[in-house]
């Protein structure tokens, strides 16, 4: 059987990452260790209070010898632009939920809206990344 | 602690496209929130995104203008106001020549809404937001 585990963000300044995921999103630290024979390479995850087996990979983009920096400058820019990665995250109650993260902080790029599939609404990271967040309509 | 990428504050301008494109945004406010003079703004909009500014809100606002063409059964006058076009003349106009058709054309062409029900209101504006081209009321001032 094959589950689904972690997806990977990249994510410019983890630590500001870890913030706005944990204050302001409202997720737990799943994992958070920094390895200093492996370059203080940092394996961040977070997830979902009750939800122990998903976890986002918040990812620091590379340098070299991992990435070359023409290709991390092209992974920055890409992040930027918010083309880099989305997480769809579902919640029993948008409305609910808007408010409640909007009243920490997290700037919404669309509040939440009727669609013929639930109740969308969206909001990016500090590093440009798309979050949604939908209440999705039980179709039965 | 790294710094933020260029580009994250060009986002943040085409964000206030997608999100208020129902009100009178313009380029000029696409470019405060980038924190950026209007000329620097286009140029730098244009590299990071493909289109200018204006090309950019105005293709939103006729993506928008289709989906509702498509979903609802509002005239086209209505529409026009609800995508934060003032014109209803140059909105036929601008219609016309990116979808080669007026907006009861178009309309009368699509199949019943429930075709799209399930796929994500993100997915269809990304993917439904017609190709630019040029028009003549972009490209030749260079601030917009």
């Amino acid at each position: 059987m094959i589950t689904l585990a972690k997806a990977q963000l990249w994510v410019h300044d983890q630590e500001e990452a870890r913030r706005f995921y944990t204050e302001k999103v409202g997720m737990e630290v799943h994992m958070d260790v920094t390895l200093p024979e492996m370059g203080d390479f940092r394996w961040l995850t977070v997830g979902p209070p009750g939800q122990d087996d998903v976890s986002i990979v918040l990812m620091l983009i590379p340098g070299p010898p991992v990435m070359d920096s023409q290709t991390a400058d092209q992974v920055r820019d890409l992040m930027g632009k918010g083309f880099a990665g989305t997480i769809f995250l579902a919640t029993d109650d948008c409305q609910a939920s808007y408010k409640e993260l909007s009243a920490r902080g997290v700037e919404f790029v669309e509040k939440p809206e009727e669609r013929p599939y639930g109740i969308d609404s969206a909001f990016r990271d500090p590093s440009g990344n798309h979050i949604r967040l939908t209440q999705v309509k039980d179709f039965g | 602690m790294a710094s933020v990428p260029p580009a994250r504050h060009l986002l943040r301008a085409r964000d206030l496209a997608d999100a208020r494109y129902f009100e009178k945004v313009t380029v000029a406010d696409m470019a405060r929130v980038a924190g950026l003079s209007r000329a620097h703004f286009s140029q730098e909009f244009r590299r990071a995104f493909g289109d200018s500014p204006h090309a950019y809100l105005l293709t939103r606002r006729l993506e928008r203008a289709a989906a509702l063409l498509r979903t609802t059964d509002r005239t086209v006058a209505d529409i026009c106001v609800d995508v934060g076009l003032a014109s209803i003349g140059s909105f036929t106009t601008s219609f016309a020549r990116m979808y080669g058709k007026s907006p009861t054309a178009y309309r009368a062409a699509f199949p019943p809404a429930s075709t799209y029900a399930r796929i994500p209101g993100c997915v269809l504006r990304a993917y439904a937001r017609p190709q630019h081209r040029t028009f003549r009321e972009d490209g030749v001032k260079p601030c917009d």
